[in-house]
């Protein structure tokens, strides 16, 4: 009973959440609140790949683009279609699924740092292509991107309508459909698939000799990760209304990555605290030009330099002094509860004999 | 002893394996029957990890086949044999470090078990009672090998003894008809051997074959039925550990000529 009157206060908190947003900071703070919604789905989907099955993955951003434009070709003038959302964000995922798997493929004898560099060059080269599709026949838009593409509907009711108003929708589909990748996430933590990815990730000639068939788990969780990537890029093409390569450099791989691994690698409630962390915080540091004005009455140190000076400053700290992530699985708290259970026995032991 | 179960199941013929011009394994014949406790024995380099990792799928034979119970086996990856019936363990133990006891027993289930993505995600009926069997049988099998207090301690944090009956009961749950151990007794002082030994009695009476690397003699010659020598990838001995250890050769390889 207390627990359901705390999941309750907790989503009561996260509907109120962007209303109050507004009221204190403005609507382009709900619009961070959104992206951070994305960021967190992300997150959780790369969370499956570098923190269950421990393969690292610098790509990841590959598969969020890969969901984006196929739901900005498919819902745009660009050639004229006009799909429905929700065939379009299954899609998304599952094309996204399809491409992970063709990274998976030809890299499943590759660990840690081989395995990085591949999936690097993987994330590039989507990119690239993008980026060189315009010719002899134009299919992305090249460096222009596509814009034009439809807003979000259910039913009649576009996500975008009425003005003003379209980050507040946006925030609850994102936040359902958040909730329901965390959900999907914890379920597959916990199962048999689960477990396999993570014997893959301590040990994998062991977890071979114990009957996991090692490249199909690995493959599906490539495929699970990056379908996760294809659901949000659909979302992110939807939201934004226009698309273009530079939305997916290797900065944006590598940022996921720091939300995952300062979150807590393989946690999922810690990645989505990552995620939103490290969404809101160069925002945040926004404010320090402003901050410095009234302080000194100048801005002594050019303020976009200084929030990502003190953003790297933020991930040093925290990886020297919680090297496991800011909010770590529970396997360090079981340890401890183990021990705690042995001391008690001896406790009862000692009790025991002085009776 | 049950030597009276005559019934052949891992049976090797002409197993060779190089790597490059060193033969570490050439032409080795030899059959396990079933129920026995059978060891390999040799000097350090005669090869007996790597015919382990040849029945147990990690090294493709160059030469040669082995079957198991009649079926062929030879090039099959190692997560097929452990489906087929062989399990194993490893000579430096390989846990799953940062899994608890419990957990590394659970991931040696996942051969038996089905569940997929859909029925994780789902968690039907069906699910939930595969899942509630998986947890049962390894929290049982803890029980069995003696560490069931211990079920959710890291496993790293196990003391060594410890982590070696992990090692085993993590085999037991894929339901091996063939365990193969590569030094089990490695490391382990004498009470630890002999609890050691009566545990893979056990097994043994429980109706699993074991196959094992071992170097305490003391330990080969109280526990086999029968025993392989290897020198220099060759099967140099065969037999009983009466026949075995009056055998001239074998003498040779441990001790050198006079």
């Amino acid at each position: 009973m207390k627990q359901r009157l705390k999941w309750a206060f907790f989503v009561l908190a996260l509907v109120l959440l962007p209303f109050i947003t507004d009221f204190a900071l403005g609507k382009t703070w709900v619009r961070i609140l959104d992206f951070a919604l994305l960021y967190a789905m992300l997150a959780l989907g790369l969370n499956i790949v570098v923190g269950f099955a421990g393969l690292l993955d610098l790509g990841y951003i590959a598969f969020f683009a890969v969901g984006a434009y196929l739901y900005a070709l498919l819902a745009s003038p660009h050639f004229g279609f006009h799909l429905p959302f929700w065939l379009l964000l299954p899609m998304g995922a599952f094309a996204a699924g399809i491409f992970g798997m063709l990274l998976g493929a030809p890299t499943l004898r590759l660990r840690g740092d081989y395995l990085a560099i591949v999936t690097l060059g993987f994330g590039e080269i989507i990119r690239i292509f993008l980026n060189n599709l315009d010719a002899p026949y134009n299919i992305t838009g090249g460096p222009q991107g596509l814009d034009l593409i439809d807003p979000i509907k259910i039913g009649d009711f576009s996500l975008n309508h009425p003005l003003g108003h379209a980050v507040f929708n946006y925030y609850f589909l994102f936040l359902i459909l958040a909730a329901a990748v965390a959900f999907v996430s914890i379920r597959l933590q916990h199962s048999r698939i689960g477990r396999a990815w993570v014997a893959i990730r301590e040990d994998e000639i062991a977890a071979e000799a114990m009957g996991i068939n090692t490249r199909n788990v690995k493959l599906l969780a490539f495929a699970m990760g990056a379908s996760f990537g294809g659901l949000s890029g659909g979302l992110f093409a939807g939201f934004e209304g226009f698309v273009s390569p530079e939305s997916f450099n290797l900065n944006e791989s590598i940022m996921i990555l720091c939300m995952v691994v300062l979150g807590g690698m393989g946690h999922v409630r810690g990645v989505i605290f990552g995620a939103i962390l490290l969404s809101v915080l160069p925002e945040a540091l926004r404010y320090v030009g402003p901050l410095e004005e009234s302080l000194f009455g100048r801005v002594i140190v050019d303020a976009a330099s200084l929030r990502m000076l003190l953003f790297g400053l933020a991930l040093i700290l925290v990886m020297l002094l919680r090297p496991a992530g800011l909010w770590p699985s529970g396997t360090r708290r079981r340890e401890l509860a183990a021990h705690g259970e042995t001391a008690r026995h001896e406790n009862t032991n000692v009790y025991d004999a002085s009776r | 002893m049950s030597t009276m179960q005559a019934a052949k199941l891992l049976e090797l013929e002409n197993i060779g394996k190089h790597f490059g011009g060193l033969a570490a394994l050439s032409d080795v014949s030899l059959s396990v029957r079933q129920g026995d406790i059978y060891a390999l024995i040799g000097p350090n380099g005669a090869g007996k990890t790597t015919l382990f990792n040849v029945i147990t799928g990690i090294y493709r034979p160059d030469s040669g086949s082995f079957s198991l119970a009649g079926a062929p086996m030879a090039g099959k990856k190692p997560s097929e044999m452990a489906r087929s019936g062989i399990a194993r363990t490893f000579q430096n133990i390989r846990l799953f470090a940062n899994m608890s006891a419990l957990e590394n027993v659970m991931v040696g289930r996942h051969c038996r078990t089905k569940s997929g993505v859909l029925g994780a995600i789902f968690n039907g009926a069906r699910t939930k009672l595969e899942e509630k069997a998986i947890r049962e049988r390894a929290a049982s099998l803890l029980d069995y090998v003696g560490i069931g207090n211990h079920a959710h301690m890291l496993a790293k944090n196990l003391s060594y003894g410890d982590q070696r009956r992990l090692e085993i009961a993590r085999a037991l749950a894929t339901e091996p008809r063939l365990l193969a151990l590569d030094e089990p007794a490695a490391g382990m002082n004498h009470a630890e051997t002999d609890s050691l030994k009566s545990l893979l009695e056990r097994i043994r009476e429980d109706g699993t074959t074991l196959l094992l690397i071992e170097h305490d003699m003391k330990l080969v010659m109280n526990l086999c039925d029968r025993l392989a020598v290897l020198n220099f990838g060759k099967l140099i001995a065969e037999g009983t550990p009466e026949e075995v250890s009056g055998n001239p050769l074998v003498v040779e390889a441990y001790l050198g000529v006079q």
